[in-house]
Order: structure tokens, then sequence, then C-alpha cells
């Protein structure tokens, strides 16, 4: 476990959570016959913030675990540089993948953000409970640290999602549907936490529905419909045609589809 | 007839009655825990299902060499472990739902098993095979239910948190680096272990019974992890005693009056939820 102490170490500083760099080359995962993602090669450049957006069934998720490490390509590689993988990528899963009625208690479950650090037999560092706490303070859940994870509303699980990845500290972030279904108060709080993460420095990937938020927000888009239709800054990513292509809006003749394009702020 | 008569004298008198105690007491001790986390993976007719495919391995030991206990445990082992890799391989690569394979590996164990016990055995072999021989336990067997206990003990102990963060977030133990098939198989196997003990004491039928009823009564009680396995290891030895007892006084089979003591101890469980609720909405309508 000295590895594991030395980082500790580190982490009593700041730690760097820059240079999460990732290439794609040629990526093809899939589900026994079903190949859900086709053939995508691209880099997600360091400190970049990337929306991930399709349909259902498009391959956001399977993009996502791919990169996580929870499936394992079928050809093709993912390449992860200027990170320590696993620590240093924290991935932030669908609810519903969850079986909330586990006990244990919302302190817990933001604490296992340092998972990477402690594992299955390292010691737990005393200030495991701090950083937890830290993390739930940040996402405004301190008062509920002693619930159990069953308690929770929706949107106050998906607060605790997040409180797991600030724990965790890490370089890259990937998110699946992190706004999808809370409160319009919940989804600001959150798009805030994910923006001090751009801001910091770390490379941010997040798979979302809502195209108004993707073109307010995100930068950089990758429009997914199996392979990658458009993938780069997001106003050349998510022109009309493009959209079309993807099945996210309806071909029309001559007006076009009904979507409004803004420039990202 | 005092009380020490009653509850103590039996093992006070008899090694046999204190062989069996013993042999409950252990296997109390491993199933609590391993119980609790089968319940919470939503795993408990796996559990049943592993314990009757533990099942032919026996029959064919006890067909080729004999009742020896070491013949029995290893062919239960070999055929338990055979079944967890066919289950495992069959939700990789089958297109079977795993609860159909299930019911297929549950009925094939079952069937097996007993031709293979009537081809050589009387229908007595055939009893034990099912309803096990708790009251017949001799220091080997004693020794090896005891040793298996704690190999199992010693492993949850290590694997604990894995074990806890597959249960309900699998996703994120892979993506932290961790195998979910290597700890599937590896707390199958465990599984699997556990029952080769229970079946010396209980037999194929009644293997799971210290597994899953003392875990499924402490869920009635407690909500956090520690006071679960806490409480399905006392439930497991009250239940053992109990039902001890119940068949030395009545006499009545031993291992099908643990598992009646277990029922009873989960069905009273049962009623506290119930309980609760009544009062409170009893509490609702009372005039304030």
């Amino acid at each position: 476990m000295s590895e594991g102490s030395e980082r500790d170490a580190a982490g009593a500083q700041r730690r760097d959570v820059k240079g999460g760099c990732i290439t794609l080359r040629r990526l093809t995962v899939g589900y026994r016959e079903r190949v859900a993602v086709e053939d995508v090669s691209g880099i997600f450049a360091a400190g970049s913030l990337t929306a991930i957006v399709g349909t259902n069934g498009a391959g956001k998720t399977t993009l996502l675990h791919a990169i996580a490490g929870v499936v394992a390509p079928r050809h093709g590689s993912i390449e992860i540089a200027g990170a320590e993988v696993p620590a240093d990528l924290a991935y932030l899963p669908q609810s519903d993948s969850i079986d909330r009625e586990f006990p244990i208690s919302v302190l817990e479950f933001a604490a296992l953000g340092s998972w990477a650090r402690i594992g299955a037999l390292g010691r737990v560092s005393p200030d495991l409970r701090s950083r937890g706490m830290n993390g739930l303070r940040a996402v405004g859940l301190d008062q509920l640290g002693g619930c159990m994870l069953g308690e929770l509303s929706v949107g106050q699980f998906r607060r605790a999602l997040f409180a797991r990845v600030i724990v965790q500290d890490a370089a890259i972030v990937l998110l699946d549907e992190p706004f999808a279904g809370v409160d319009a108060a919940t989804s600001d709080d959150l798009l805030r936490l994910m923006q001090r993460w751009h801001a910091e420095g770390r490379t941010v990937m997040v798979a979302l529905h809502d195209l108004e938020q993707v073109l307010a927000i995100f930068p950089e888009t990758l429009l997914l419909m199996r392979k990658a239709i458009a993938w780069g800054e997001t106003a050349t990513a998510l022109t009309p045609e493009k959209l079309v292509e993807a099945g996210l809006a309806a071909p029309r003749k001559g007006s076009g589809p009904r979507l409004r394009l803004a420039m990202p702020s | 007839m005092s009380l020490w008569h009653t509850l103590l004298a039996p093992f006070a008198e008899y090694a046999f009655m204190r062989s069996a105690l013993v042999a409950c007491m252990a296997l109390a001790v491993a199933s609590g825990p391993l119980g609790t986390l089968l319940l919470l993976r939503r795993m408990g007719l796996v559990a049943d299902v592993l314990s009757h495919a533990v099942m032919p391995g026996a029959a064919i030991g006890f067909a080729l060499a004999g009742s020896a206990l070491a013949v029995l445990s290893t062919g239960g082992l070999l055929a338990g472990i055979a079944v967890v890799l066919l289950m495992i391989l069959g939700t990789r690569f089958g297109a079977q739902r795993e609860d159909a394979s299930l019911a297929a590996f549950y009925f094939a164990s079952i069937g097996v098993g007993v031709l293979v016990v009537s081809l050589r055995g009387t229908n007595l072999d055939l009893m034990h095979v099912l309803l096990g021989t708790v009251l017949a336990i001799d220091v080997p067997a004693l020794v090896l239910i005891v040793a298996i206990a704690s190999v199992v003990i010693t492993s949850l102990a290590l694997f604990f948190r894995p074990f806890a963060i597959q249960s309900f977030d699998p996703a994120f133990l892979r993506s932290m680096g961790g195998s979910d098939s290597i700890y599937r198989a590896i707390f199958l196997v465990l599984v699997v272990l556990d029952l080769v003990a229970g079946f010396q004491a209980l037999g194929t039928l009644l293997a799971g019974v210290p597994l899953l009823l003392p875990a499924a009564a402490a869920r009635c009680w407690a909500q956090r992890i520690g006071p679960l396995v806490g409480l399905s290891i006392g439930f497991g030895i009250a239940a053992g005693y109990a039902g001890l007892l119940v068949s030395y006084h009545l006499n009545v089979p031993s291992g099908p009056a643990i598992a009646c003591a277990a029922a009873l101890v989960y069905a009273v469980s049962a009623l506290v939820p119930v309980s609760r609720t009544m009062i409170t909405a009893l509490n609702a309508t009372r005039p304030t």
C-alpha cells in the first residue's frame, strides 16, 4: 500500500488535475450481436468540456462505459494520457444502475470516492470522514450525511453521486445523464459544479439530452448515432443537417429543422 | 423437570448433542454474514439452487466410494463449483436469462442426485443425503465444518468491501478496475463451500436454511449492515440450539426441527414491520 500512502501525501496539497487526455482510435463496442458504438475516432483534449449527444440507444452510455473500463472494446483502442487510471478517472453512472436500497449511509457513499486510493484491503485514513463531509458540503447534503442512501429523494441522490465524484478528485470526469429528472434548482447547482471542474482544468465528458443546455454551456460536442456523426466545436457539430442525421430533428422540406442555433457563451 | 434438565442437560450428557451444537454454531457464524450479503444482492434463490447443485456430486461420490465424509464433500464441492462456472458462462455468453437456467439446474440436480443415490443405496441413504445427519457428526466431520466456516469468514473479511460495493453499484467497482466476474465467482464459491458444510448437517434440501432464514429474519429488525450480520449470526445459533433441543425432547428428526425453528424466528420477525405499521396507524387515528 506504499503507492496509496504516497498519493495520500500528495493529496494533502492540491492534486494536479490537469492534463487528462483521451484518444479513441476506431473504437467499436458491442454487447453480444449488437454493436452499440462503431468506429469512433477522435480526441477528448486535456481540459475540454464535451457534451455527448444522441437519441436513446445511440451508444452514449456504452461509450462512457468503454472509457471508464466497465466494458471492453471489441475493436480499436482507448488511450488515456496524463492521468493515472483508474484513480484519476471518475465515472458517474445513470442513477437507475444503482440499488439504492443497499444499507449504506450517505456519508459512506460519498467517501467511496476514495476507493481508488484505499481499495479492497487498504487502510482507511482518518481524514476520510472529513473528505466525505467536504464533498457533501459542496453539494449541500452535509445535514444528511447520517441518513441512509435509500432515504434520499431523486435530486438528493444525484447530489450524493456528485459528492462521490468530488471526493475522488479525478482529472477525468465522465457523467452519464447527470441532470435528467431533477428539478431546476438541483440541475443549476450541479451544472455549476460541473463548470467549476471545467475551470479547474479537468477533462469533463457529459452524456445528456437537453440540446439547449448543450448549446448554452458546452464548448465541444460529440454527436453520436452509433457512429460519430459530428465531433468538434458545438456550433459546427450541431448543424440542422447533422441533427437530422442523428435522428434528433425531423427533416423538413425547405425550411430545415426547427432549432435555433446559438453560439455557446 | 428442572430448567437445567430441559435446556442444558442434553448437551452436558451426550457428546453427539455437543458436536451437533458446535456444528450449528459454526454454520451460523459463517452463514450469517454470507446470507446477509446474498439477500442484499437479491440472490436468495441462487443459494437455494446451489444447495441442490451440491447433491449430484455428493451422490456420485456416494455411489463410487460409499458414505465416507471426504468423498461426499469433495463430490459436492466439485459439483457446486461446476454449476457456478456454468452459471457465469451462461449469463455471459448464453441467450437464456439467469432465472431460466437456474430452474433447469435446480431440477436437473435433484433428478440426477436422487437417481444416482437410488442406484446404489437404500431409501435411508437417500434420506441422509436429502436431510442430513446432524446428530451423527463425528470429530472429522466437525473439523471439516469448522474449517470451512473459518475459510468462509476469513475470505469474507478480506473481500467484504468489494462484495458490498458490487452488491449495489457494480459499474463503479468495474470503473475502479475491479473485475465483476472474479468477485462474483469468489462469492459464489464461498456460498458453495458454506453449503457443503451445511450439507453434512442438514442435507441438500435444508443446507440453505442457516444461510437464508436468519439473514431474512434480521432484515425485519435492522437497517445497517453491522447489526444485520450480528443478528443473522445470533438468530442462526438460536435456531440451531432450539431445533436440537426440540428434536431431543420430542424425538423428531433434528434437521427439520432446526429448519422449523429458523422458520419460526423468521415468522416472528416478519411481524415486526407489520406491528410497526399498525402502531403508526393507531397513533394516527388517535385523537390528539
